[in-house]
């Protein structure tokens, strides 16, 4: 591991004010201590934010709740408003790495988590995110869980969050502080699709921290669910997976929110599949017919054309338990 | 830098890129703690920080200033074993045995987590289906499994 000078911040001012370039925020680790290990991490400097007063869940006014950057997975998962109001958010959570890496990990560090691309975690291979214009061997080679929507020539990394998606499916909002005052920024907005610029995962610059995630009211999230498939039973990086919360009355969809993960660059917020089942009848047909709808711009490769196929079945199986449930 | 480990005051002079798991074993020689992977895949390096589970390959020491660190050398109280350890001993929950501390820190702590009414991904309704996903980031590759899940059903 590369040397690095560490320093710990106790108040968001300070941590965001003398922000030096080369500079890493230290959260939960679990992911940035890894990378760091592999080298491809490389900070020269480690602010710890750890003792940022960032570790509360508060209730908004109307039903929402905002939650600090510094929460643990295993606490927000925990939580009962969450769970009794935001199931699919605790699902989520709770499909999710291990138990030890839940206690640590936090609600910001999860955001910003980096993909596991095989080629990424690897400094002997070519990547257009560790260097631009080294060029992606994912395309030719091991892309079997890459991305199937929202890729570019350059990078078909997948974000690997399952949080992530539950979040951008209630229209959550990420709160941050930076150098130049504070700003928000939709979830579904966070993380950038590739493009010519793959080596930037979002759209925060230097120095901004995220120091909470809103989660709006939405009373119809009380029927929500996540439905991750993925290699073996746990503990394993999704291939596909749907956040979903339904809204059905007399058979007929009033509402929906919809998200699919580990298909592209960010959490998958799927508009064309809402607006195909707003107003149209709750039944597997248009389910599948809705997941069609913003399928069609998938464009698989050679090893996970699967994915088409996958999502579909989940967006119509996860949706047909919420009918009923 | 300090850390409380098993109760005991330790005052450590180290590289900030030192993990928990190597101040644990390098410098205080605390050597249950196991380097399995040392990127947080397989649980053997799991120890308790101030009361819960985690990975001590992926926290830096000096991060953790003052903190509390519980390994498997200091789950026994009075010369008897942690009823974990004992259950393990019981129900020869272990072939080889390297995982195995691991496997009984986060045992002891996912107990915990349970006690305390925290959710799984599995239906509450199955303790043996619960357990194997509670415990899912702790792998053993002799595959030990059938007696390590009987011993936390037992220890519970």
């Amino acid at each position: 591991m590369k040397t690095f000078e560490y320093t710990a911040v106790t108040d968001v001012r300070s941590a965001v004010g003398a922000f030096p370039e080369g500079a890493a925020f230290l959260a939960g680790g679990t992911n940035l201590v890894d990378l760091m290990k592999l080298g491809v991490a490389t900070p020269d400097v480690l602010v710890d934010i750890n003792k940022l007063p960032l570790h509360e869940i508060e209730e908004l006014p109307g039903g929402g709740l905002r939650i600090g950057a510094g929460v643990r997975n295993s606490d927000l998962a925990a939580h009962p408003r969450v769970r009794s109001d935001f199931p699919v958010l605790s699902e989520a959570l709770l499909n999710g790495a291990s138990g030890q890496l839940r206690n640590m990990a936090t609600t910001g560090g999860n955001l910003l988590q980096r993909t596991r691309c095989r080629y990424f975690t690897d400094m002997t291979k070519p990547c257009n995110k560790h260097e631009p214009g080294s060029g992606c061997p994912a395309r030719e080679g091991d892309h079997r869980n890459l991305a199937i929507l929202g890729a570019s020539e350059h990078c078909v990394a997948t974000h690997p969050s399952d949080m992530a998606v539950a979040l951008a499916a209630l229209d959550a909002v990420v709160l941050i502080t930076g150098p130049d005052g504070d700003r928000e920024v939709p979830v579904t907005e966070l993380h950038r699709l590739p493009g010519d610029a793959p080596q930037l995962d979002s759209v925060l610059r230097h120095g901004e921290l995220i120091t909470a995630v809103e989660v709006p009211a939405l009373a119809f999230a009380r029927v929500s669910a996540y439905r991750k498939a993925r290699d073996r039973a746990s503990y394993a990086f999704a291939v596909g997976s749907v956040a979903a919360a339904l809204d059905v009355e007399d058979g007929v969809v009033r509402d929906v929110r919809l998200a699919f993960g580990a298909v592209a660059a960010k959490p998958w917020r799927a508009y064309r599949a809402e607006e195909a089942l707003r107003n149209g009848r709750a039944t597997r047909e248009s389910f599948l017919a809705a997941a069609d709808a913003e399928l069609t711009e998938a464009e698989p490769l050679r090893d996970n054309a699967y994915k088409v196929t996958l999502i579909r079945n989940l967006v119509a199986s996860t949706l047909e338990r919420l009918v009923t449930a | 830098m300090n850390l409380v480990v098993n109760g005991v005051g330790q005052a450590l002079d180290i590289d900030p890129r030192t993990t928990l798991l190597d101040a644990l074993r390098e410098h205080l020689h605390l050597t249950g703690a196991k380097k399995g992977c040392d990127h947080g895949q397989c649980g053997a390096c799991t120890v308790l920080l101030d009361g819960r589970r985690v990975n001590s390959c992926l926290v830096l020491a000096i991060s953790q200033q003052d903190a509390e660190v519980t390994t498997v050398e200091g789950l026994a109280e009075g010369g008897q074993p942690h009823p974990v350890q004992r259950a393990f001993l019981e129900h020869d929950g272990y072939q080889c045995g390297y995982c195995t501390p691991g496997q009984i820190c986060s045992a002891v702590g996912m107990l915990d987590e349970l006690k305390q009414g925290w959710p799984s991904a599995v239906a509450d309704d199955d303790l043996e289906a619960q357990i194997r996903e509670r415990m899912s980031g702790n792998l053993c590759r002799c595959g030990a499994y059938a007696n390590i899940v009987p011993a936390i059903v037992d220890a519970r």
